[in-house]
């Protein structure tokens, strides 16, 4: 029952910002919808949500986003001037990494961060081993290097969801 | 004529020119670049920054009204799906057999891929 109520404020609370009016007819208009969509996400698996609404995890997750945040503005000018330099300086190839995080929302994120940033892109998660797509791949210890990016996603997603 | 009146708006007007630039590029990158693994680096990178810097500048110019509120909900819409869109692509690619350019230097995903197929029965 809760799980239902905490699907409808949320839709509600979606429903209010993407309408912002406040008028009888859209409120009531949204709560029907929320709750038609509430009753039929029931079955959903949500165990994770409540985790998320512990202080300290939220503090982790609000400071993760600058710290994403430099990592795709970095990622960009370096994908930008790949693009722009005359000769297309990339090395292409796919290389695989181990991640140690256990949550699959962690890993969804993990992913989805490795995508937004420098040159790499998941193509796969098998198991714990992801398989990253780099645009170029460093000439000296690939894997190694790899790695050492990961870490520092994994240490605030861990933090967030473990 | 644009009106920049205010500060605020000059400066969201800056911002929407910078997500253009890198749209741009973005696009650049996707006639430019060899393979499909590559073109999706451009289109999840440069346009995901790119659009996710328009609707910025869409919320610094319109505040926190009927607008901006779309725009960021677009904007937290636009940064968790679009990675997740590009993996999707860059997966089913790998697996129907879409080649890596013909330069690319390693790929571990088809050498695991190719050892599992060997041991399973």
């Amino acid at each position: 029952m809760s799980k239902i109520l905490s699907a409808f404020v949320f839709c509600m609370l979606v429903w209010i910002a993407v309408t912002w009016a406040f008028d009888t007819t859209s409120l009531v208009l949204g709560a029907v919808l929320a709750g038609a969509i509430a009753f039929s996400l029931r079955n959903l698996e949500l165990d994770e949500v409540p985790l998320l609404l512990m202080p300290q995890r939220l503090v982790w997750a609000l400071a993760y986003i600058p710290v994403l945040l430099l990592y795709v503005i970095r990622a960009n000018f370096d994908v930008a001037w790949r693009v722009l330099h005359p000769r297309l300086p990339i090395r292409p190839g796919i290389v695989r990494a181990k991640t140690t995080l256990k949550s699959p929302s962690a890993r969804v994120l993990l992913a989805n961060s490795i995508t937004l940033t420098p040159g790499t892109l998941s193509v796969d998660v098998l198991d714990d081993v992801f398989y990253i797509h780099r645009i170029h791949v460093p000439e000296a210890a690939p894997e190694a290097d790899m790695q050492r990016s990961m870490d520092t996603f994994e240490g605030f997603l861990r933090r967030i969801f473990e | 004529m644009i009106d920049f009146g205010e500060p605020l708006h000059l400066i969201a007007y800056v911002v929407m020119a910078a997500g253009l630039a890198f749209d741009i590029v973005g696009c650049l990158g996707l006639v430019r670049l060899p393979d499909v693994y590559n073109r999706l680096q451009a289109g999840t990178k440069c346009v995901t920054l790119g659009t996710l810097l328009i609707l910025l500048g869409v919320l610094i110019r319109f505040g926190f009204g009927a607008m901006g509120v779309k725009a960021l909900l677009c904007l937290w819409f636009i940064a968790m799906t679009s990675p997740t869109a590009a993996h999707a692509i860059a997966r089913a690619a790998h697996r129907a057999g879409f080649p890596l350019w013909k330069d690319s230097v390693v790929d571990q995903y088809a050498e695991d891929r190719a050892g599992s197929k060997e041991v399973a029965p």
